[in-house]
């Protein structure tokens, strides 16, 4: 189980500073699939990158099993959205896939086929000695989808993973994740600005309030598994949980933000 | 561009400088002046003195010189550009004595360089090295300080050790600004292999030119001057070539984030 305890993260000191998160408190069960939404600068990304250990809260902790988060943890894995600057362009496939695994004292036939195992998982096993540069956006995502696969994480961090693929890709990765998903059992926790996508693919949502950001509402996904791109959303319920998160985010963007007036998250921090 | 043009291309780079030489061969035939002597004397020397006369007593020594100057650069540079870059606390002690001992200009070092560690090859080999040093030092920080935020917090959060990280992320990621550098440091070596062979040396090329231009042996100089050029343009094609293999990723990925 990973906790999310009374989270609180500011940049900066004195008058400069920017509360990027006021107050963060919830949970994420062991194999569940939640998703985060919430309207553009409310600290999305800066939420992730405590709860994976990169960036430490100015107060409160994020613990995994009971366990407080310090550093980033051996079973988490993280995804970014910038595939193309998150990929090793000197290593192959290949070599991207198994360099993690290098933290883990694995013999050589077994990290073999765990790299293979989880290339093959993301339907590249005909790239694995190819250079991320020679191959597409998407595949070059599946690579980094791979990667963390093979790692073995307890949960898996997903930082706006698709926004920048095409429409088409886009689908063909959300139906991948929720297959490998399934394959490996791990936990998601899936960041997006895009409402559909996390009615489709999340157990459940977290919508989080504009800067200062806290939790606004916790939207339990209740449709059939598995998802499919056509008859999913063709659910009226499908439309009904989609209207809701909307209007639950509009809602609060609409009425006047306490305490600071901050849109924008502090350079380095926005995804 | 298609094949027909491609074969204009590199005719016209053949056929130009042979052009050129002909032109030089024509004019210089039949010379009767001292200091230009013709052509085909000038080729005969060379003949004469470098194949292969000279080479283990001139043209060996001098490429040892450089060789081992350029190697202590890059070690050097390397390793301290990894230490400076990933430190910004010791990269703000250390600017200022950097960028003052890199705006000495090289030759004036020499007087103090044969002062100290006399006339032999230690003195050449120190010069060079040093001299090629700062190019190299400054584009491995660079180099360092540019590596990509997503790059490194990957390694983090992978858990990737200290020593994996600086072998196979930081130091790979900053080889196009090294190589940068060491391309300046290339041509700064031979140049300051020369000069240092000028001033005091018992043998090597650039002792041998100037030697022959003291005994008026002038097709000889020439012939010196000559090989000098075909060392430069070897050791940059060379280097090139080196380049294009190790940097074969860098290419790529570049051309695949500009289209």
């Amino acid at each position: 189980m990973l906790r999310v305890d009374h989270v609180k993260k500011v940049y900066g000191e004195g008058n400069d500073a920017v509360e990027a998160i006021g107050d963060l408190d919830f949970e994420v069960r062991d194999g569940e699939f939640v998703c985060v939404v919430g309207p553009s600068g409310c600290g999305k990304t800066t939420l992730l990158r405590c709860m994976s250990g990169l960036l430490e809260p100015t107060s409160g902790e994020v613990r995994l099993h009971d366990q407080a988060i310090d550093g980033p943890p051996e079973k988490m894995a993280l995804v970014f959205q910038e595939y193309s600057r998150s990929l090793f362009p000197w290593m192959t496939v290949r070599q991207n896939v198994a360099f993690p695994l290098r933290r883990k004292s694995l013999d050589g036939a077994e990290a073999k086929r765990l790299v293979e195992e989880a290339v093959d998982s993301v339907d590249l096993a005909h790239a694995l000695d190819r250079y991320p540069w020679e191959l597409s956006g998407g595949m070059q995502q599946r690579v980094a989808i791979a990667r963390a696969l093979a790692y073995q994480p307890e949960i898996l961090l997903m930082d706006e993973p698709f926004a920048s693929v095409d429409a088409q890709t886009r689908a063909d990765l959300e139906d991948l994740i929720l297959r490998v998903r399934r394959q490996y059992g791990i936990t998601v926790v899936f960041v997006t600005h895009d409402i559909d996508e996390s009615v489709y693919l999340g157990d459940r949502i977290l919508v989080l309030t504009p800067s200062p950001t806290g939790v606004q509402e916790s939207v339990d996904v209740d449709l059939p598994s598995p998802r499919d791109q056509l008859d999913t959303k063709e659910l009226p319920e499908f439309t009904r949980l989609r209207g809701h998160v909307y209007r639950s985010i509009k809602r609060r963007q609409s009425a006047p933000a306490e305490g600071g007036e901050v849109q924008q998250e502090p350079a380095g921090a926005g995804s | 561009m298609s094949s027909g043009r491609r074969w204009l291309a590199v005719g016209l780079e053949v056929a130009v400088p042979l052009l050129a030489l002909a032109l030089w061969a024509v004019l210089s035939a039949g010379s009767e002046t001292y200091y230009f002597p013709p052509l085909t004397e000038i080729f005969s020397t060379f003949a004469d003195t470098w194949l292969f006369e000279r080479v283990g007593s001139d043209v060996v020594p001098s490429l040892t010189r450089m060789g081992a100057g350029l190697a202590i650069a890059v070690l050097l540079g390397v390793g301290l550009g990894l230490a400076l870059g990933l430190s910004p606390r010791a990269r703000r002690a250390t600017s200022p004595i950097v960028e003052f001992l890199r705006a000495i200009p090289p030759p004036a070092l020499l007087p103090f360089a044969i002062l100290v560690i006399g006339v032999g090859n230690s003195m050449k080999v120190f010069i060079i090295g040093l001299v090629c040093l700062f190019p190299i030092l400054l584009n491995t920080i660079d180099g360092v300080i540019g590596v990509d935020p997503t790059l490194r917090e990957t390694a983090r959060v992978y858990g990737i050790s200290r020593r994996d990280r600086l072998r196979n992320v930081v130091l790979p990621a900053a080889t196009p600004q090294i190589f940068a550098g060491l391309r300046t440091s290339v041509s700064l070596a031979l140049i300051l292999m020369v000069i240092s062979e000028m001033v005091a040396s018992t043998n090597g090329i650039g002792y041998f030119v100037l030697e022959s231009q003291r005994a008026f042996a002038i097709p000889e100089m020439w012939s010196g001057i000559l090989l000098l050029g075909i060392l430069g343009y070897a050791l940059n094609g060379g280097f090139a070539l080196i380049e294009r293999r190790v940097l074969r990723w860098h290419r790529g990925a570049r051309a695949s984030a500009l289209s």
